[in-house]
């Protein structure tokens, strides 16, 4: 049984209606996407901006209701009223590791609340629950009376992990975890996570804009593009062997040591309007193999090769 | 709380405030125990006593009260009004703004219509007509006062709350399993507080003037009782011929509202945290220079940074942003800086132009040579005509650095009218041309853009329009490609390799990627906590780089195409540069330091075009 | 741009509506009828209630209501009966004069309170800023009741340079000089508050805004540091000053109120508080919804203006 399934999850934000006329039909931030992720496994989600990785996301811990489709964590639908129900199955360490924590409490403060909210421990074990989680993301204890403020960028996120794992949840939903943190801070935080995955056997969505990091720690990864996914695969050959042009162009796009300086497209690269989408495939525009076909009819998902998806009428030969 | 004390009594005119308002204050409690006249006995015979007659310190009224014992009882009765309104005000206001502001939506937006209907009244008129339906008195002064700044304080803490609201924090708390009652109670109110205590500390006084003005029209206290206004309203009549009796509950109201402004400016300047590190300062218009040794003498580089010391200075903290940072750049030539955040790479590339924000920055030595003119210290007008004119500069974010109120061609025009005394037809031909050259598509139709109106990637093209305006001799980019996505990176990099090469110009990159040095530049300088630690030709440095930093820096940066893995990591924290340690700012992470690593200062070393600032480098440069 | 102003005009109509109810909510929290407020407490009992049928007081107050406000829509605003004249006449003629009064006063603090502002903020921690700060704490510090009636002392009575009162002369006045002369005390003490306010959300306006990435991009365009301030930085000032200026033109309207009265300025205010002490309530009634539709209406002019200068606003 996968350890989560997402069956045509979707999102679409209304418009707020016109004083004359008719409201639009509103911005589908995320269309109908299906995907499962194994237990154990680390889902890869790459995107630019717009593509509708971070409403994805917020969606699967339950901080945004889903316009459509639904989201099942070990073979249960959850309930999307209730945040507090996907806390103990789902959690999420947020981008900004300062933003996500109160600049009013101390760390101790917000250690508490998920294993009192959520777990209704007493006071004695929540000191050794604490204790235990800090052990385990190396943290000294004595920061727990600190503020905020105190830390600097990888300590805060390391105190967010924390939190995410004091719920105790199968999955934790990482997004873009480390692109606020310099590469020297980076490699260690990615490599905790890693080591607490391995040790709580953990599934991670972990989402991000750096194909390179994507790839160090994935499985699988998802490329969107526009609020779908166009491309699924095993992360040694997405990058590798991409069978959707735009996958390539993000591969050839990445800045890499001992590559000379080519723009892989000429074209402008303005993504669609979201307010007036286009028919067909949304790169449609800016692809070198898009034909007529491509303008008019949206492609499905479909599987190229061993374990590989991509949505795409003139796919890449493997 | 106690730097909180600190802070307010460190302003000397907020503790003039709080002392004046104090003194009256005690006064005012100790009304009933001083042996003061009853403040309502009327004495025909005596009115209109001037002050300092005997046994009536400030006069009488005209009806011969004790004008001193009506002060204070006025005085008593203003403050309680004012203090009760501002206080009722506040808890309305505060609980409405903070609901509407959490929760959003439609409850949002029927309490702000509302609160927008009660606010579209001038203020008196709804205290008019509240008074008008209740009656003249002082308690439906007091409703009314209250209930008209109920929608100041709803808006003003709505507009914090929303912003509170859609932070990760409160995200945070709803997955950690709490309620939206609990939320708004620990997580909102207390960030709220500190708005609430500053915006009531500042509307205090307004409340206290606006009951006076109540009793002055007649409407609030009732005789014979009198607060500040009715005592005022009441001499009214007598102001020409016995002027005192205005005078003085007219300069009690003053002193009371003025006090309480002054300790009101003081809280907020106390509790707004901005101010405490000095950010709310206007820059001035170049970097302030406070050199205490002489320029170092000039050599005949395009662009050379001597030994550039940039400090700032933060209440008694000095952080060495820039440490002694020599680089120059030849005609033509692409040079990167790399480092982490807090390295100093920006410090240093805006220190050349004196665009460094001052306060609380402070160039405190060294030399910026353009073409053997030094341009630290220099007058502003020099400065001024070679700044977008000789050395230009491209910016990380092109949405906050383009100003949002002007077309773009008008920035682009004013970059060119700035140095060249054009007119505006011709300034807008040569717009246009630039926008063509950045391979804007559209340029005649784009020039009339707002920067809103455009993508990330199309605003950076006239940002790198606006540097090549005057065809300057050097471009300094400051992250140009950071706030962009990978695939508008690779476009806009490789419209500046194709610009700079078909131009001769020279570029100073600052950027923290490894890839984009390698693809762009021609030489690197590495630095790390405000000095350079390596410099050198591009390939060579990151082939075999010299220093312990460099080394490892390089294999932090996971590359594409290596497949899932274990990523190498750097140790610890980059030093903050207002605590630097004395000799070598890596030892502490590095696997290699020794004892001689940390005694002194290590010189950058090597031979031309190489150099490392390392004891034990890892190659022999 | 049409669009806009329409658009803007066509939502002021639910606010002016919802105007009309708060104040006929509050007008009918009145306790006891307002038959015998007028008729006085010796009124008979078939008198009250002749009257209270003839101003359709037995009614239910939906229908009230909307008498109320049909007879508003076609200009009949009822009758004064202490000034025994229509309300809306009597409105009329007042309003003129408080809106000479109140509109010089904003003018005058429109324009001294940004200039201040701007000085203040381009010299910070200079004198002027100084001088400003400390002039500007008094101005808001004093009640401008109190001002006026120091200012009356001063320049009529001591000084003699300025009528004590009144908006034209009794005896041969009238003309426009006359009137200047008569306006000179009580604008400046009505704008004074008012030009405090502005003058400091300005300056911390124009500091906000003097931090801003594109000043940087300004300066390292190599624009002349006036221009900077005068152009960049005071326009994007603008956009939070300008809903300053809106919210400051409600707090001159209202401080009008008081320096009609110090200087017997034939105005609205004075009319209302007349009216409230006689409990004439039709008049406060009317005087009270003309005012606030003419501020309602004077907003959206201010939101023009913001729409004209901030492009992002759509329109």
């Amino acid at each position: 049984m996968p350890a989560l399934r997402v069956e045509n999850l979707a999102k679409t934000f209304p418009l707020r209606k016109p004083l004359f006329g008719s409201a639009a039909p509103g911005v589908r931030a995320v269309r109908p996407m299906s995907f499962s992720v194994e237990p154990g496994e680390t889902l890869g989600i790459v995107g630019e901006s717009g593509c509708g990785k971070s409403t994805l996301a917020r969606m699967l811990v339950g901080l945004l209701e889903p316009t459509e489709g639904r989201v099942e964590i070990a073979g249960r639908a959850l309930d999307n009223a209730d945040p507090a129900e996907f806390g103990k199955l789902i959690q999420y360490v947020f981008q900004d590791p300062q933003s996500s924590l109160n600049p009013r409490k101390t760390i101790r403060q917000v250690m508490e609340a998920p294993l009192k909210r959520l777990h209704g421990m007493a006071r004695p074990q929540r000191a050794a629950r604490i204790a235990e989680i800090f052990a385990s993301v190396n943290l000294r204890e004595e920061f727990l009376d600190r503020y905020p403020h105190e830390f600097s960028g990888g300590q805060a996120q390391r105190i967010g992990i924390a939190r995410a794992l004091a719920a105790s949840p199968r999955i934790i939903v990482l997004d873009e975890p480390v692109s606020a943190l310099d590469v020297s801070v980076q490699a260690q935080v990615l490599n905790l996570l890693a080591e607490l995955k391995a040790q709580f056997g953990l599934t991670y969505l972990f989402i991000s804009h750096d194909l390179a990091v994507v790839e160090a720690v994935s499985d699988r990864i998802v490329v969107l593009y526009f609020g779908s996914v166009v491309e699924i695969g095993r992360a040694e050959s997405v990058f590798a062997r991409p069978r959707h042009p735009y996958t390539k162009l993000l591969a050839d796009s990445a800045p890499v040591v001992g590559r000379p300086l080519t723009a892989p497209e000429q074209k402008g690269t303005e993504l669609p309007d979201p307010l007036d989408p286009p028919p067909g495939c949304a790169f449609a525009g800016r692809c070198p193999r898009a034909t007529d076909i491509c303008r008019t009819v949206m492609p499905d998902l479909t599987e190229m090769g061993e374990d590989q998806f991509a949505a795409c009428h003139h796919p890449i030969e493997g | 709380m106690s730097s909180f004390f600190h802070l307010l009594f460190r302003n000397r005119l907020a503790t003039l405030g709080a002392v004046v308002l104090a003194v009256i204050v005690l006064l005012v409690l100790l009304t009933p125990l001083l042996p003061l006249q009853n403040p309502d006995v009327t004495a025909t015979a005596d009115r209109f006593k001037r002050p300092f007659t005997e046994g009536h310190l400030l006069g009488t009224d005209h009806l011969g009260r004790d004008l001193l014992s009506r002060l204070l009882h006025g005085t008593r009765l203003s403050l309680a009004i004012g203090v009760a309104a501002a206080l009722i005000a506040a808890t309305i206001g505060s609980a409405i703004g903070i609901v509407a502001g959490y929760f959003g939506g439609r409850i949002d937006n029927v309490i702000m219509r509302c609160v927008d209907m009660l606010m579209a009244f001038p203020y008196i008129l709804l205290a008019l007509a509240i008074v008008a339906a209740l009656g003249p008195g002082l308690m439906n002064a007091l409703i009314a006062v209250a209930a008209v700044n109920v929608p100041f304080f709803a808006r003003n803490i709505r507009g914090i709350a929303v912003g509170l609201a859609g932070r990760e924090f409160i995200d945070a708390a709803r997955l950690a399993g709490m309620g939206h009652t609990r939320i708004i109670l620990t997580e909102l109110l207390p960030n709220v507080l500190p708005v609430i205590i500053i915006a009531m500390s500042t509307t205090v006084g307004w409340m206290i003037l606006e009951t006076a003005g109540l009793s002055f029209l007649g409407l609030g206290s009732q005789p014979p009782q009198a607060d500040l206004g009715s005592m005022l309203g009441e001499a009214r009549s007598a102001l020409i011929s016995h002027p005192h009796t205005s005078v003085v509950p007219g300069i009690m109201i003053f002193l009371i509202v003025m006090a309480i402004n002054l300790l009101g400016d003081g809280v907020r300047d106390a509790l707004d945290p901005r101010l405490r590190s000095g950010a709310l300062s206007r820059p001035r218009a170049t970097t302030m220079v406070d050199r205490d040794s002489p320029a170092p003498a000039p050599t005949d580089d395009l662009l050379a940074i001597q030994d550039l010391h940039t400090q700032f200075h933060v209440g008694e903290r000095i952080y060495r942003a820039v440490g002694g940072v020599s680089l120059a750049i030849k005609p033509g030539e692409c040079l990167g800086v790399i480092g982490e955040s807090g390295s100093g790479k920006s410090v240093t590339a805006l220190s050349v132009m004196g665009l460094v924000a001052s306060p609380p920055g402070v160039i405190t030595g060294g030399a910026v040579r353009f073409q053997g003119e030094d341009l630290i210290g220099a007058p502003y007008e020099a400065l001024r005509q070679k700044r977008g004119d000789r050395v230009a500069y491209i910016f990380q974010d092109p949405l906050s650095t383009l100003h949002p109120l002007y077309r773009i061609g008008q920035q682009l025009a004013e970059a060119i009218q700035s140095h060249d005394r054009i007119s505006n037809a011709v300034a807008r031909t040569r717009a246009i041309q630039l926008l063509k050259d950045v391979r804007i598509p559209n340029a005649e139709a784009r020039i009339d853009n707002y920067p809103h109106e455009m993508s990330g990637g199309m605003r950076q093209r006239v940002g790198i329009a606006m540097a090549l305006a005057n065809e300057p001799d050097v471009i300094i980019a400051d992250e140009p490609t950071t706030a962009l996505d990978v695939t508008v990176q690779a476009q806009i990099l490789s419209l500046l390799d194709d610009l700079r090469r078909a131009r001769g110009l020279a570029i100073i990159f600052i950027t923290h990627d490894f890839g984009v040095v390698a693809q762009l530049c021609d030489r690197v300088a590495v630095m790390y906590a405000g000095r350079i630690v390596e410099e050198g030709p591009t390939g060579a440095v990151l082939d075999a780089p010299a220093h312990p930093y460099t080394k490892r820096l390089i294999a932090c940066v996971p590359e594409l195409g290596g497949g899932r893995r274990v990523l190498a990591a750097i140790p610890g924290l980059p030093p903050m540069v207002d605590r630097l340690p004395p000799g070598c700012a890596f030892a502490p992470r590095c696997d290699k330091v020794q004892e001689g690593c940390r005694a002194g200062d290590i010189a950058l070393a090597g031979t031309a075009p190489r150099a490392v600032r390392c004891l034990f480098p890892e190659e022999e440069v | 741009m049409g669009g806009y102003v329409l658009k803007r005009l066509v939502s002021a109509v639910p606010v002016l509506l919802g105007i009309t109810i708060i104040v006929f909510l509050i007008m009918s929290l009145i306790p006891g009828d307002p038959a015998t407020a007028i008729l006085g407490s010796y009124a008979t009992p078939e008198n009250v209630e002749k009257l209270n049928r003839d101003l359709g007081l037995d009614k239910p107050m939906v229908q009230r209501y909307f008498i109320w406000l049909g007879n508003m829509l076609t200009g009949d605003f009822g009758r004064s009966f202490s000034l025994n004249r229509p309300v809306l006449d009597e409105i009329l003629e007042r309003f003129n004069a408080t809106l000479i009064l109140a509109g010089t006063s904003f003018i005058l603090c429109a324009v001294l309170g940004v200039l201040a502002g701007v000085v203040s903020a381009a010299r910070q921690y200079g004198l002027a800023d100084k001088a400003i700060t400390f002039v500007v704490l008094i101005g808001i510090s004093v009640p401008s009741f109190f001002l006026g009636m120091m200012m009356i002392l001063a320049f009529a009575v001591n000084l003699r340079w300025l009528p004590v009162s009144g908006m034209y002369a009794i005896y041969g006045g009238g003309d426009l000089p006359d009137l200047l002369h008569h306006l000179v005390m009580p604008a400046l003490a009505l704008a004074a508050v008012a030009t405090g306010v502005v003058a400091r959300l300005s300056r911390s306006a124009m500091l906000e805004v003097l931090r801003q990435d594109y000043i940087r991009t300004a300066r390292a365009k190599g624009v002349p540091e006036r221009r900077v301030i005068l152009g960049h930085a005071l326009r994007a000032a603008m956009v939070s000053i300008i809903p300053v200026l809106g919210i400051q033109a409600g707090f001159v309207l209202s401080g009008a109120v008081y320096i009609e009265i110090v200087f017997q300025w034939p105005g609205v205010g004075r009319m209302l508080v007349d009216a409230i002490l006689k409990r004439d309530l039709l008049l406060v009634q009317g005087g009270v919804v003309f005012v606030a539709a003419c501020y309602v209406l004077f907003n959206i002019a201010v939101d023009v203006a913001q729409s004209l200068l901030d492009p992002r606003i759509k329109t």
